[in-house]
């Protein structure tokens, strides 16, 4: 009994689908097209936010020390920036080790300067991190103000420009989601008031032989969560084999950049994360566009 | 069955439909309602199935107090009452089996009962024959039939019927009564608002007169009363 009543639901859910075909193919494309831009959004925002995190956990502060200091004021030195606020780890880097690197990333070229190190030109330093990279100005500047320290360098404002730049398409992009969503259901709303409207007379004759009111919403509520929930089926196709596609096309390049910052996440748990929440937010778009048309058209 | 005492209803706007009204109506009974157009039926009858509320006294319905009856619970009420009107009320891409077993499927009925239920009602009202017929294809009595149908496959104990001849030829109506005799006949409560001077005269039943919300006449096998 329950499960016939149930399949008449779905059943009628499904003529008021195809009976209003143009507005529910408009409802559905304003689905599809706001569940493609959140997915990609989603996904570059992903991305964007890893990015932004590798940013903000590798930004430090370069504590160059002057060369005449001597070991034990190099010492007190490395104490003293470990009581500045905000300071979270602090890294020795003597001068020997500085010239290793640098030859390091000469390579070849390098070795042409193994005859200066016995009169090393390179700054000995300390590197600091600190615990919130908010906090990174604050901290070079404290530490500039020490004895011994030569210069303090740290890629503010490279940092600055990137996070704000970042920050910018979170918002925007956060703007448009709200914006499509808000139409998207606003489109199923109208769609499922053309319904009601088209089956008026059978909404009267039901209430009048005693149907619950239940039974009289749940094919519209039915037919919301179809218009919300088909919209959803391309853009998580797209976002499926789209993601790995582009992946695989771009990320043989960063990686040539070898760098620790600018990575894709990998395709297979995000897509499938970013797919469960297209499908749900597809649903809610649905339900919700056609929960508000119940309670204002239908009286019941 | 119903009874009323001090009933009122005064809409929104000011305009008092019922005042202070007071009517028992026992079981089993067939009530004739007449009286001018906008003297009140219209609000009467609509309040015995719950479509307007009473602003002021008490009205029972089968113990049922419909004046404190809460939204949720009006389908409880109007599955123990029949509604027939002017107008049919079917739907059209219905065929007429399908007018009928609609009452019973959205109250959730045993399905397995649905099919004998719907062709002995359609049987009473003499439409066996035309079960797989659309409204469209049927005359006005014949679809008025189908409505009488729908509205007493739940064998409720109670009929409300607004005009029910008001739309058609005055032969037709004859017939439909027929219908309605046959069902008081198996015990059901009628009451029928209507404008048939014929119909009241000849086949006679309880009548009250309402005018500006009131019962101005209640008579036992009463007569129509009004001068066209």
């Amino acid at each position: 009994m329950m499960f016939k009543t149930s399949l008449r639901h779905l059943r009628e859910g499904l003529k008021g689908t195809l009976r209003n075909g143009w507005m529910s193919f408009a409802a559905i494309s304003a689905v599809t097209i706001t569940l493609l831009l959140v997915g990609v959004f989603a996904l570059i925002m992903f991305n964007v936010n890893e990015i932004t995190d590798n940013v903000e956990n590798d930004v430090e502060v370069q504590v160059f020390i002057t060369r005449e200091a001597d070991e034990s004021s190099v010492e007190e030195l490395g104490q003293n920036i470990e009581q500045v606020p905000g300071v979270s780890t602090v890294t020795f880097s003597s001068k020997e080790n500085e010239l290793k690197k640098f030859q390091a990333q000469l390579g070849e070229n390098g070795e042409a300067y193994g005859t200066v190190e016995k009169d090393n030109p390179l700054h000995a330093r300390y590197i600091v991190k600190a615990q919130d990279p908010e906090e990174l100005e604050a901290v070079a500047k404290s530490v500039s103000e020490l004895d011994n320290v030569d210069e303090v360098a740290y890629g503010q404002e490279y940092v600055d420009k990137m996070l704000a730049f970042f920050n910018g398409i979170r918002i925007g992009g956060l703007a448009l989601i709200v914006g499509l969503t808000l139409m998207a259901m606003f489109l199923i709303s109208n769609t499922i008031k053309m319904t009601i409207f088209s089956r008026r007379r059978e909404i009267e004759i039901m209430r009048l032989v005693g149907a619950k009111n239940s039974f009289i919403r749940w094919p519209f509520f039915i037919e919301g969560l179809f218009l919300g929930v088909f919209g959803a089926l391309i853009p998580i196709a797209v976002i499926y084999f789209g993601y790995d596609v582009a992946y695989s096309a771009l990320q043989p390049s960063l990686d040539q950049l070898n760098s620790d910052i600018f990575k894709l996440l990998d395709p297979s748990t995000l897509t499938m994360q970013v797919s469960g929440v297209l499908l749900a937010l597809g649903a809610f778009i649905g339900i919700w566009g056609s929960t508000t048309s119940l309670g204002r058209f239908l009286k019941i | 069955m119903i009874s009323m005492q001090k009933v009122s209803k005064v809409y929104p706007n000011g305009v008092v439909a019922m005042d202070d009204l007071d009517l028992e109506i026992r079981d089993g009974e067939f009530l004739y309602v007449v009286g001018p157009s906008g003297a009140g039926k219209s609000t009467f009858m609509k309040m015995i199935y719950r479509e307007e509320k009473p602003t002021g006294g008490q009205l029972l319905i089968n113990g049922l107090d419909v004046g404190k009856l809460k939204d949720r619970h009006v389908p409880k009420l109007r599955r123990q009452l029949g509604v027939i009107f002017q107008d049919f009320k079917l739907l059209p891409s219905l065929t007429v089996y399908e007018n009928v077993a609609f009452a019973l499927e959205v109250v959730g009925a045993d399905t397995s009962s649905v099919r004998k239920q719907v062709m002995d009602v359609l049987n009473l009202v003499g439409l066996k024959n035309k079960a797989r017929n659309y409204p469209d294809e049927l005359s006005g009595g014949e679809q008025q039939r189908v409505s009488i149908a729908r509205a007493i496959v739940n064998k409720p104990k109670l009929i409300i019927a607004d005009e029910p001849t008001g739309n058609l030829d005055p032969e037709t109506a004859w017939g439909i009564m027929d219908v309605f005799e046959e069902i008081h006949r198996r015990g059901a409560t009628i009451v029928m608002a209507t404008h048939n001077r014929e119909i009241v005269d000849k086949i006679r039943h309880r009548v009250i007169a309402i005018e500006n919300g009131k019962v101005v006449r209640d008579e036992e096998k009463g007569a129509y009363g009004y001068d066209v």
